[in-house]
């Protein structure tokens, strides 16, 4: 008889358990809100579009390519606006750089350019160290590096000296940490290394250190402004040069950025317009330029 | 005594049996864009769903960065310029299968169902209703439907520049293998 009365007891608490549990989750919602801060919790979300192609202005930006799409590039830099209307404003002048970047995996990009200025061919690479995410694994920043080689094929113009070839060789390491604080706005600073194997004079460093800032404040959608600045540190700013600031509008449409701006430099490769600007701003010597982008996806198709 | 006993027992069984829900993080929602320049498509395999058999309550919840393309700046397009992920990062549909009772969880088959209710994504929501199908097999549970929702309803703008390439309306599937029961 005791038997049977703990065995009722047992199915009766059971059953109770049962209704308990039943009230507790008969809402249909509260078992999705329970599953959406599971899925929140445990999947990690990278941020995404910091800044809308790999280049800011001049410089680059924290993003690389897809895997597998080809960025061709046309970038001009027009004559100082200081030359006044027989020049039309520099627009009679232009520095121009070609070039094509490809990204390999959806981390590591690979790029070539040629510009006119000091008839300077480029190279470099860009890797994603860090990447900004939430969620699971959370990290406040992301951060690419990108190493750069630039050779200079102007001639000397000089009959007496003979120079080796890798005189006319720099190197430019640089390491970008960015930050999407909104959907609106990213900035990024710029530590930036460069060696020349040749300086022009013997007192001048043949290593220099700069930092640089930029960022993006996007006005619409599909447009945004940005700003880059390149600080020389105290003691490794050449004789006669300034710093290069830049101011530029960005215009997305589809699979086209166009780049419009206005900076103090002509150059288009690192080790160029970060040591070797020497307009100043507060003279007038200021540059409208633009950069465009055409990327296409080379990939293989899937079906 | 007896009789007391296996009412209970049965009280137990029966909610076992019926008071369920039925759930998944793992079902896949799919969508499809097509026109003469370019189809589009995108897979999301994390879509959160609860099928309320007792009551016919169904629900799915979704986030709008767990869709993927094949080519990554669609994506990218897809979540800053289209659906404006930052700002409206779920899609969720709230609704009911039609005469739930008319399906048997027990036994297996094809149940063609009727599903209406309200769909939200980029922050409007709207009725819909859609037909598809509940599959039993070996007590595993798998709902399915296939239905077109038109962009304008959702005040998804696509620019006059691109408007070949990406369909007025678009065809979503949805397939979700209802792996877990409470």
């Amino acid at each position: 008889m005791l038997q049977k009365k703990l065995i009722l007891f047992c199915c009766v608490f059971a059953s109770l358990n049962q209704c308990v549990k039943a009230q507790n989750t008969t809402d249909t919602t509260d078992l999705m809100d329970r599953l959406e801060i599971e899925t929140t919790n445990s999947t990690t979300e990278y941020a995404a579009a910091t800044f809308k192609t790999s280049r800011l202005i001049n410089g680059h930006t924290i993003e690389t390519l897809g895997k597998a799409v080809l960025d061709v590039k046309i970038s001009h830099r027009f004559g100082t606006l200081n030359n006044g209307a027989y020049q039309l404003f520099g627009l009679d002048n232009a520095t121009m750089r070609m070039g094509l970047d490809f990204g390999i995996t959806n981390n590591l990009m690979v790029g070539i350019g040629r510009s006119t200025y000091q008839k300077t061919f480029d190279a470099f690479f860009k890797v994603k160290i860090l990447r900004q995410s939430s969620g699971k694994k959370k990290m406040p920043v992301s951060i690419s590096y990108v190493p750069t080689i630039a050779i200079r094929t102007l001639d000397w113009g000089d009959s007496i000296n003979k120079y080796p070839f890798s005189s006319r060789v720099s190197y430019t390491h640089q390491l970008i940490i960015a930050r999407k604080f909104s959907e609106a706005l990213s900035l990024q600073i710029m530590p930036t290394f460069i060696h020349r194997n040749l300086s022009p004079l013997i007192a001048e460093p043949n290593d220099l250190l700069a930092i640089g800032i930029g960022g993006r404040q996007k006005l619409t959608k599909r447009t945004s402004f940005n700003l880059e600045y390149y600080y020389m540190l105290p003691g490794y700013k050449i004789k006669g040069t300034t710093n290069s600031l830049s101011v530029g509008f960005d215009i997305e449409t589809g699979g086209h950025v166009f780049q419009l701006h206005f900076t103090n430099t002509r150059a288009m490769t690192e080790k160029n317009f970060i040591s070797e600007t020497t307009g100043k701003w507060q003279k007038g010597d200021i540059l409208f330029g633009f950069n465009i982008s055409r990327v296409f996806n080379i990939g293989k198709k899937k079906s | 005594m007896k009789k007391l006993l296996f009412s209970i027992t049965l009280l137990n069984c029966c909610n076992i049996v019926f008071a369920q829900k039925f759930y998944t993080k793992n079902g896949s929602i799919s969508f499809f864009s097509t026109t003469y320049v370019e189809n589009i498509q995108a897979d999301n395999n994390q879509v959160m769903s609860v099928l309320n058999a007792t009551t016919g309550e169904l629900q799915f919840s979704l986030f709008i960065k767990g869709f993927h393309f094949k080519k990554a700046l669609m994506e990218e397009h897809f979540n800053e310029n289209y659906l404006e992920s930052d700002q409206y990062p779920k899609a969720t549909f709230k609704g009911t299968i039609a005469d739930i009772n008319k399906i048997n969880f027990l036994k297996d088959g094809v149940y063609p169902i009727l599903v209406s209710g309200d769909l939200t994504m980029h922050g409007i929501t709207n009725k819909i209703s859609s037909k598809g199908s509940i599959t039993i097999k070996e007590g595993a549970i798998t709902g399915s439907s296939v239905f077109s929702v038109a962009l304008a309803d959702y005040k998804i703008v696509i620019p006059a520049i691109v408007e070949t390439k990406i369909s007025k309306t678009i065809e979503i599937k949805v397939n979700c293998l209802y792996d877990q029961k409470m």
